[in-house]
């Protein structure tokens, strides 16, 4: 019994240690939130981009409204509350300090300390991206509900859809930092961070649907990338807002994301722990 | 006068060799970290492989938007991004700038008997871009093959006009970024919009964005004379040769950004530490 109480604490599965965790979290999301003239210049970027976006799209609406594979109304939401979010769900957005970290062996001192590495990350890599959207969300959604018809941002299609759309929103969130602390460990086995974080950017900025919504792309090779990870990233909450997927499918997509959460973070813990094992710290 | 003619054209000359200089000191910098540059060169290649991706899958459902099709935008796209890499290329250094103002390093390049504008070009060359680079070309090549066009002179004159008033005009919008950075000592994120930003959706005739955003891209930041209508004169949309023209109305766009830059320099007061 002694055993297994030691085991939980050590991988961070102690109810109790959860707490510590938590602290991380407060800590850093307070910390994030002191860059506030980078939100300012941030949201302005956000709001040109955005408002890009949708006269692009309203081109394309004007040239074939039938070929449109979800409303226009369901777009413009999507693509108001992609950048309203987009701190919560950039793939970009790794901790140059967790790299180096690794890469120059500061690594030793967090493994000096009682805590499970791979569980500090995760809280505080969460906690950076839940800061950064904290302060830039607001005025932007704000702004883009006040603009007219077309272009304007739109209630969610249904009550339930907005409730569904706040609880995917966060299981969204787990996946997008799941799948970026699998970066971080594998760099224990690469060294170098730089091609791994390069091609797995590119790849989900795809696959995800930042480039384009993933219902824009022929049915065939949809229906195999909504089987991936990222496709339960925001592709989930941004099509449940606007009622572009409905029913079963959004039944679906829920189940994916927890099996996904459930598998990436159990392979990026055993992972991480087999790193631990073995790790040489690098450079002095 | 003729003295004067000759020492112009001496000092034109010394500048050109020194620049050259600077090429190759930086080519020769960045050779020192083969794997790096060319995972760098990837990089570049992979990030606007996607932008091209998002294109492709577009037409893949519509057929045209606006009257244009796949391969005319194909054409645009690509054009415009030479046009914008090669302003990258050659005065990234601009946007480097901010580092230099908040260390203290102008202050360094003022007291050389050298132009400030000529050592803050050379400050950067980035060879890594030439990734983006293959990409425009294969796109033109493949816009080039099957859009249609009927080559003609004129319109081979018109893609030169267009790539030298294009890098141009990117130039004065980094030299913009930088003479900003005497005002403010830090980079501003906004002005991304102005160079990325028109990167990212110049991919489209600007003429696709609405009436006013071509408005705006006329007479306010001049995009559209180095995109959207010597395009136009292009594909044979419009055959106003005046169109032709345009993108070497957009090099005096650098006329005010140079004014800009020396406005700064003349109010500049030393940062460093």
């Amino acid at each position: 019994m002694e055993q297994l109480h030691t085991y939980m604490q050590n991988t961070g599965l102690n109810p109790g240690g959860w707490r510590k965790y938590f602290s991380f979290f407060r800590m850093r999301f307070f910390m994030g939130l002191q860059y506030r003239t980078a939100a300012i210049a941030g949201m302005a970027t956000q709001f040109f981009w955005g408002m890009m976006e949708i006269l692009l799209y309203n081109a394309f609406y004007k040239a074939d409204a039938a070929a449109f594979p979800m409303s226009f109304r369901a777009l413009t939401s999507y693509i108001w509350l992609q950048q309203a979010f987009l701190t919560l769900f950039g793939a970009w957005m790794f901790e140059n300090e967790i790299f180096d970290a690794i890469v120059d062996g500061n690594l030793a001192y967090e493994m000096c300390r009682p805590v499970n590495v791979y569980n500090m990350w995760f809280s505080r890599s969460m906690a950076m991206r839940f800061s950064r959207v904290c302060l830039r969300c607001l005025p932007i959604l704000l702004v883009a509900g006040l603009l007219p018809e077309p272009y304007g941002m739109s209630l969610p299609a249904s009550a339930l859809h907005g409730l569904l759309f706040a609880v995917t929103i966060f299981l969204c969130a787990l996946v997008v930092v799941a799948c970026t602390m699998l970066v971080y460990v594998l760099t224990f086995y690469t060294i170098s961070p730089v091609g791994l974080r390069m091609v797995y950017v590119c790849a989900v900025d795809f696959l995800c649907g930042a480039i384009i919504p993933l219902p824009f792309l022929p049915d065939g090779l949809q229906r195999v990338i909504e089987l991936l990870p990222f496709a339960s990233m925001q592709n989930v909450p941004l099509r449940i807002y606007g009622g572009s997927m409905s029913g079963g499918e959004m039944v679906r997509a829920i189940g994916l994301q927890i099996v996904w959460i459930v598998v990436l973070i159990a392979v990026g813990r055993m992972l991480c722990a087999r790193a631990m094992k073995k790790v040489i710290v690098q450079g002095g | 006068m003729i003295a004067n003619q000759n020492g112009q054209k001496r000092s034109l000359r010394r500048s050109i060799r020194l620049y050259g200089a600077y090429i190759s000191m930086n080519v020769r910098s960045i050779m020192q970290y083969k794997a790096s540059f060319l995972l760098s060169v990837i990089g570049q290649f992979l990030v606007s492989f996607n932008v091209f991706l998002g294109v492709f899958f577009m037409f893949q459902r519509f057929s045209k938007v606006r009257g244009f099709s796949y391969q005319e935008v194909l054409l645009c796209f690509s054009l415009f991004l030479m046009e914008f890499t090669l302003a990258e290329m050659f005065a990234r250094g601009f946007d480097s700038f901010s580092g230099i103002v908040r260390q203290g390093t102008f202050d360094r390049i003022l007291v050389r008997p050298v132009s400030p504008v000529l050592q803050v070009l050379g400050s950067r060359f980035e060879l890594t871009r030439i990734g983006r680079m293959v990409q425009a070309v294969i796109m033109f090549a493949c816009g080039l093959s099957e859009s249609g066009v009927h080559w003609t002179l004129p319109k081979i004159v018109t893609v030169l006009f267009m790539l030298i008033g294009g890098s141009a005009l990117f130039t004065g919008m980094f030299m913009i970024y930088a003479a900003l950075c005497f005002f403010t000592l830090e980079g501003l994120e906004f002005m991304n919009v102005f160079t990325d930003g028109a990167r990212e959706y110049g991919k489209y005739p600007l003429g696709v964005y609405g009436k006013r955003m071509l408005q705006i891209t006329t007479f306010v930041i001049p995009y559209a004379l180095v995109q959207y209508y010597p395009f136009l004169y292009i594909i044979g949309r419009s055959t106003n040769a005046v169109y032709m023209f345009l993108p070497l109305a957009a090099v005096l766009f650098l006329a005010p950004c140079y004014g800009l830059w020396r406005f700064g320099v003349r109010r500049y007061q030393s940062s460093g530490s």
